[in-house]
């Protein structure tokens, strides 16, 4: 089994080759698709849920004639479907409109919300594979021994445990390690550090929320890993591998390891959203500012313009994801061939 | 081939005979510490409940203790059944067990031999088993009512009369851990149900009739999934607003009808491949309905990776149940679940840990049971794990 090609233009070329223009075409329309149907379902559960349009989004101690003008402004009294068709024209046009409640433009307040959790999900995201492909492989080789049946129900607990609860626990031991547990940086320090003092103090913070949010998907990564490649070992070249008298340390190492990484690079592409979506709960206990407070906030306040940006963000995420990982996938696998 | 009956099969070990006197002790000396120590485990829950309910049982129109509700009721019955069931499992350790080499076996004997091997879902139905019965013994076992307020004082940290402590308005937090339990498990239980049965009915009907059906039925699958869950939860959730027990209702809906695309893609892609198979293709040619075939041979022979699904599915249920709820868009008080009970115990984490620690584990320990018996079940129906001798 030959392995990617090492110069980086090859591996472009590479994509290119396996990812053709109407293939990438084809996904770009699938998922504009999924994006309206997002859009709609998010539209439509906001117009059956309880209360009219109008008192939804606004404070019930405002006063009448700021109520009117609100209204008129927002275009509130609107029937359902020319309000449905406006905001659909305004997607259409790559406006995500504004915020109801902050009545700033949609896009701008997720601009600064985003960047703080693509920064936690991804330093999050590059600790969890390494560890758990190092524990799921150390799993498959000692298969059936007591510390492999030992690690995987470890690893099975921490898998099992909720996301908030372990960001508590993290919490209650936080003091004792001399790390922060709440925010992004020291609130008073922060504007006296320089450019470096400030990204270690936000290094300093990322510690406890990056673990809360990783140890449960470490975990799953090494489950994954284990099955992976105990299902690979069984198979017959692995078998004449071993034949020929090869260590086991590149039966494994050079043989098995190569083929059994394949899925967890596909795994690397769709964990991405479910760490974006999985920040909520550990962004809530950290006070993190990021997606997860932004959209717990716009849910709260019924900011529908605002919750449906953050859905069409999420729906974005996942289709990039996917075509992550289908790329990652072809440029390892010759095999595969989009047509 | 010898014929093997009771009288020529071996006789059982005598330590075997142990288990008469506490169920699970013949496991235990007899070579099966999982079974051993979980039915043995199981008697001590079924001896508390009797020295530390039973007594109550008395006083049963009290507007606090048991009262014969239906829960008295049902905690009672399940207290005889459990019994029975302990000594019975104790009783046939003790018997020659007859193996006939030569008989041929059913798949699920099979199935159940492989799963009987598997350390991890053994451990993993011991933990199940055991929820479900604190869950049915809870009036019995609860040493105070869960909303008795002040029953001791205020944040009164883990002692003998309080064994985990009590909360902020002085509530025994190992009752309302009890309590909250019977709302986790039942929500888990009913999401899964509902999501199962969609999941398998539009997977099935997609794979069967293919062309737009499948299309429809898979697109909606993609447009759920293009969502993280949670968010989505969040969204209908915080949208409606429930209030008291319609909060329950519609969480248990909502889970249900967003947990039931692993499982339709799962069916669909089995009813694909059976669709081919030789029985199918007699069965149309009988001219049985499509609607008879996805009942009668689809669905049937297409069911036991769900019920593998499934058992993980109550996991990562409970999971999200217990987020919403800590979120405070779950379940509203009264009734609260383990998710409610660690974020009460949110705001008091460093003065009275105990408080959100207990819940904690319960989930923990739930999650992991239902993990470790989809894990088994799974492993159980794969033929490849089978050692066919």
């Amino acid at each position: 089994m030959s392995a990617a090609p090492s110069p980086s233009g090859s591996v472009l070329h590479r994509i290119a080759a396996v990812l053709p223009a109407r293939y990438l075409a084809q996904k770009i329309a699938l998922t504009a698709l999924l994006l309206w149907g997002v859009a709609t379902l998010i539209f439509v559960l906001v117009e059956v849920s309880p209360g009219t349009a109008a008192d939804k989004f606004l404070n019930p101690d405002i006063p009448a004639e700021q109520r009117a003008m609100i209204i008129a402004k927002y275009g509130l009294d609107q029937p359902v479907i020319i309000r449905y068709a406006q905001m659909m024209g305004r997607y259409a046009t790559g406006d995500l409109g504004v915020s109801l409640v902050q009545e700033r433009p949609v896009a701008d307040i997720i601009a600064t919300a985003l960047p703080n959790t693509l920064l936690l999900s991804l330093v999050t995201l590059c600790v969890i594979f390494p560890v758990g492909i190092a524990l799921g492989v150390f799993q498959a080789v000692r298969q059936g021994t007591a510390v492999d049946s030992v690690a995987s129900v470890g690893a099975l607990f921490f898998y099992s445990m909720p996301a908030f609860w372990l960001a508590l626990v993290l919490q209650l031991i936080a003091p004792s390690l001399g790390l922060p547990i709440s925010g992004m940086n020291d609130a008073v320090m922060v504007d006296f550090m320089s450019p470096v003092e400030r990204a270690l103090d936000t290094a300093r913070h990322l510690v406890l929320p990056g673990l809360a949010m990783g140890v449960a998907s470490a975990a799953g990564v090494a489950r994954y890993m284990r099955s992976s490649l105990l299902e690979v070992i069984r198979q017959d070249y692995i078998r004449t591998a071993r034949a020929k008298g090869l260590s086991e340390r590149v039966v494994i190492g050079r043989h098995a390891l190569r083929n059994a990484l394949l899925p967890i690079i596909t795994l690397v592409g769709l964990s991405l959203p479910f760490l974006v979506g999985g920040s909520i709960l550990v962004e809530t206990v950290f006070a993190w500012p990021g997606m997860g407070k932004l959209i717990i906030d716009a849910i709260q306040q019924q900011d529908t313009p605002l919750i449906i940006a953050c859905f069409l963000l999420f729906a974005v995420v996942v289709a990039l994801g996917n075509l992550l990982a289908d790329a990652a996938y072809a440029v390892v696998d010759p095999r595969i061939r989009h047509q | 081939m010898t014929r093997i009956d009771a009288r020529t099969a071996p006789p059982p070990p005598p330590l075997a005979r142990a288990g008469l006197l506490w169920p699970g002790l013949g496991h235990l000396l007899t070579g099966d510490p999982i079974v051993g120590l979980g039915t043995m485990g199981m008697v001590g829950w079924l001896a508390i409940a009797a020295v530390a309910g039973l007594p109550r049982l008395g006083e049963v129109t009290g507007a606090t203790g048991i009262a014969w509700s239906i829960h008295g009721l049902l905690a009672t019955g399940s207290w005889a059944g459990l019994v029975v069931a302990c000594w019975a499992l104790a009783w046939q350790r003790t018997r020659p067990r007859i193996i006939d080499p030569s008989a041929p076996r059913s798949t699920w004997v099979l199935f159940r031999a492989t799963f009987r091997r598997h350390r991890n879902g053994m451990l993993g139905l011991v933990l199940v088993s055991h929820l479900v019965a604190l869950t049915l013994l809870t009036p019995l076992l609860a040493p105070f009512d869960p909303a008795a307020v002040d029953a001791g004082g205020k944040l009164v940290a883990p002692s003998a009369t309080y064994l985990m402590g009590t909360d902020e308005f002085g509530r025994d937090v190992l009752s309302r851990v009890l309590y909250g339990a019977r709302v986790s498990m039942v929500i888990g239980f009913i999401a899964v149900g509902i999501a199962g049965t969609l999941g398998t009915t539009l997977g099935a009907v997609a794979g069967w009739f293919g062309g737009w059906i499948d299309r429809v039925v898979m697109w909606c699958v993609d447009l759920l999934l293009s969502v993280p869950r949670l968010v989505l939860l969040l969204a209908i959730v915080g949208l409606f607003r429930p209030q008291g027990e319609a909060a329950i209702f519609l969480i248990v809906t909502v889970l249900g009808l967003t947990g039931w695309m692993g499982v339709s893609r799962i069916v669909r892609s089995q009813v694909l491949s059976l669709k081919e198979q030789d029985f199918i293709q007699a069965a149309r040619a009988l001219g049985m309905s499509s609607g008879r075939i996805i009942g009668v041979h689809l669905i049937p022979n297409a069911f036991a990776p769900v019920i593998v699904y499934s058992s993980l599915a109550i996991g990562t249920t409970m999971l999200a149940e217990a987020s919403l709820s800590f979120l405070g868009l779950g379940v509203q008080p009264p009734t609260s679940t383990w998710g409610t009970l660690v974020a009460d115990g949110r705001h008091k984490l460093q003065i009275a840990p105990w408080v959100a620690l207990f819940p904690g584990f319960a989930i923990v320990a739930a999650v992991m049971g239902f993990n470790l018996l989809g894990d088994g079940l799974r492993d159980a129906l794969d033929p490849r794990q089978r050692d066919e001798g």
